[in-house]
């Protein structure tokens, strides 16, 4: 999926059989080794015991006992669920809306000249800093008394707020964070995306009259679509996935916001390592690949409208 | 098989890169490593000198002091008791205690104990009572601690209140708490933060309740706990005290050390970090907590304990009765860290630290309980914040907020 979209297909055809350097298959199965093993036990096996556990009752240690399908009968009638999905949602769709900024801005490092690489950098360097550390950061950022943004609206005369200890703000604030946290990559991709469109249309285009703003709806947009797509697949994928800025950002005995905006894997984590109840953890597990997969269908369905492969 | 031959060397090449992976751990020495997990980067150095004094009695035996951040520390034992990969010697606390007792997680030491002629009165009774299982040892104590009043002396004599001391009631706190508010200066009495362990667990036992009753059920809805939720919930209505949300965003013991709290009712973990403080240092006083019906604190510890998985099962009892043996705890007391559980070695602590009063807290054992500790202890406990929140916002009585938080942890207690 990943190379599909991001590169187009390069049609090299291998050499044909019989050249001796590579004449049986059990050479290839035997190369790529160590990443099946790898696979299999990091991911694999990880999942078909996930999956089994979240049919059983499972304390915090030793063997379980099968329960059948009651961690979901339960899990469907849990509104702490019900509230965190619709917190996961919300989420996601704050994180969406990075996706437009990340498109304008990697149009823009594009028209500089010089000093490319060190927008580019300074974008990047969030994605590579640990979460745990920019959480802590905007912690500090967020807070009520001594923050700098209430510090800032007091400036602008605006009433300073409980960023992340307020249920009515919280999940934006952690939204901000996590579009912030995620243009970097973003960025990465969508900058390939418009290198790689052909100049000459550009050139052509102007000569027909077209100016900068038309030329980005017209020529841009369309032809970085594919990147657009990556882009919007990604953020779903890592929105659903989100846990450790909640963790680190509202994680307070004093903090009564948290109860509302636990995401689904926060959710996960409680259960599972907090209560040790690992089957019920199991079973929101196995809930949210099904959502992700559900959301990622959607979307590759919904590509067909709206991306243009030349 | 044509390629037979191809294949063998392969899967040759295989076996030696796997065979190299794995020699590191061994050794072909004869010594025998033991891990120590702990989570605090304070201690550290105390713990590493305690590891370095058992290998000098010990030259065959390696410890290795492991740091694990708080946050994850809980959730990397666990997987690593499940997948057969844990330390050999870690913290454990009383909370979590009793899920991993009964999933037989820890090194059963009652016999090793035995055998080395270990003096079980050398612990504080209170804190051997946290990890009783009805005849086994898990381990034994590492440290304790005991709550007081941490008050900061410039603000009370700015206020013009008198300071703390053993004749204190509810009453005198409250009192104070009054004084010493001053909104104009962002200065507050108290800290009121949803503190079980250094607040409201001590409040409802020295009203004269129990959080968890003789018969193992919750009583956290009996007018006596009640009244202890009430301490807290009145100072939060009444302003003497930041409000949740601030206390959410910046940590009680950090207001203290901002010096906008005159009053923070908490452990003595903290007299190093405060000690620390140059600025803060020749302000910082400690008096018992004030009395109701009755005085009262909450006593809780470390216990060092070891994993039932180990390879060496007789080198990791000997390391653990060390750990908590008299010289560890000598040790410990010099490093300022913590209190160290076993009889006697306090003073060394009392000593690093002399500009506080610090005996406060050793006195305090006298009148200690232990921690409440029933069935799933974290897991009800977890539940805190939302059954509690709400009163300490004052969008719900304290009463009414009991009772709901009674019928949850009886819920989980059922399970």
């Amino acid at each position: 999926m990943t190379t599909d979209v991001a590169s187009p297909p390069t049609r090299q055809r291998n050499r044909s059989r019989g050249g001796g350097l590579l004449p049986s298959p059990g050479w290839g199965y035997l190369m790529i080794a160590p990443a099946l093993i790898g696979l299999v036990a990091l991911y694999v096996w990880p999942f078909l015991t996930t999956f089994g556990k979240s049919f059983m009752d499972v304390p915090a240690f030793g063997p379980g006992t099968f329960t059948g399908v009651d961690n979901y009968t339960e899990l469907l009638g849990d509104e702490t669920f019900w509230q965190a999905l619709r917190n996961s949602a919300l989420y996601t769709a704050i994180l969406l809306l990075g996706v437009p900024v990340a498109i304008v801005l990697a149009a823009l490092i594009e028209q500089v000249s010089r000093g490319r690489a060190v927008y580019r950098v300074l974008f990047f360097l969030p994605v590579v800093t640990l979460p745990v550390a920019v959480s802590m950061v905007w912690r500090f950022i967020y807070n009520g008394d001594f923050g700098l943004l209430n510090y800032v609206l007091s400036l602008l005369g605006v009433p300073g707020q409980y960023w992340v200890a307020d249920a009515t703000f919280t999940i934006y604030a952690v939204g901000v964070v996590g579009i912030w946290m995620s243009l970097g990559i973003n960025l990465i991709i969508l900058g390939a995306g418009l290198q790689s469109i052909p100049r000459d249309l550009y050139e052509a285009s102007s000569l027909d009259g077209a100016g900068r703003v038309r030329q980005f709806f017209r020529i841009t947009l369309p032809l970085l679509s594919p990147s657009v797509f990556l882009v919007t697949v990604l953020t779903v994928i890592s929105a659903l996935q989100m846990f450790d800025l909640i963790f680190v950002m509202l994680r307070s005995v004093n903090n009564t916001a948290l109860a509302d905006s636990k995401t689904i894997v926060y959710l996960f984590y409680e259960k599972a390592f907090v209560e040790f109840d690992q089957g019920y953890g199991a079973a929101i597990a196995i809930v949210l690949l099904m959502v992700i997969m559900a959301a990622t269908l959607v979307q590759f369905r919904l590509q067909r409208r709206w991306v243009f492969y030349d | 098989m044509r390629y037979g031959k191809r294949w063998v060397a392969a899967a040759a090449v295989l076996a030696t890169l796997a065979a190299t992976g794995c020699s590191g751990s061994g050794g072909g020495d004869g010594k025998v490593t033991l891990s120590y997990a702990t989570w605090s980067d304070d201690q550290k150095p105390a713990m590493e000198a305690i590891a370095k004094a058992f290998e000098d009695k010990h030259p065959d035996i390696d410890v290795q002091v492991q740091v694990l951040p708080w946050p994850e520390y809980w959730s990397t034992l666990q997987v690593g008791a499940a997948g057969r990969t844990a330390p050999d010697a870690f913290w454990m606390l009383a909370d979590q205690f009793p899920a991993y007792a009964k999933g037989n997680q820890l090194l059963d030491i009652t016999d090793a104990v035995k055998a080395a002629g270990v003096d079980l009165a050398a612990y504080p009774k209170a804190v051997l009572d946290l990890y009783d299982t009805g005849g086994k040892l898990f381990g034994l104590p590492k440290d304790f601690d005991t709550n007081a009043i941490w008050f900061n002396k410039a603000l009370f004599d700015k206020a013009g209140v008198a300071y703390p001391d053993d004749t204190w009631t509810w009453d005198d706190a409250r009192e104070a708490a009054r004084k010493l508010t001053n909104p104009a200066a962002g200065v507050w009495g108290i800290a009121a933060p949803i503190d079980r362990q250094g607040g409201y667990y001590n409040s409802i036992y020295q009203a004269g309740g129990k959080v968890i009753g003789d018969d193992g059920k919750a009583a956290i809805d009996s007018p006596e706990a009640i009244s202890g939720l009430q301490f807290w919930t009145q100072m939060q209505a009444d302003g003497l005290s930041p409000t949740l949300k601030q206390l959410s965003d910046t940590e009680a013991v950090q207001m203290f050390m901002d010096q906008k709290v005159a009053m923070y009712f908490s452990g003595s973990f903290w007299a190093q970090r405060l000690y620390g403080d140059q600025a803060l240092r020749p302000h910082v006083g400690v008096a018992p907590l004030p009395k109701a019906k009755q005085r009262a604190t909450m006593i809780s510890g470390i216990l060092n304990a070891g994993y039932a998985g180990t390879k060496h099962p007789k080198e990791l009892a000997e390391f653990l009765i060390f750990a908590s043996g008299r010289d560890a705890a000598v040790i410990q007391a010099k490093s300022g860290a913590v209190l160290p559980a076993y009889k006697d070695t306090q003073q060394g602590w009392l000593d690093v630290m002399p500009e506080f009063n610090l005996k406060v807290f050793v006195d305090a054992v006298d009148y200690a309980v232990p921690l409440p500790i029933a069935g799933d202890a974290a897991k009800w406990t977890d539940l805190e914040t939302q059954y509690l929140g709400p009163a300490w916002e004052g969008k719900q009585t304290a009463a009414d907020a009991a009772r709901a938080y009674n019928t949850a942890i009886n819920e989980v207690l059922a399970q």
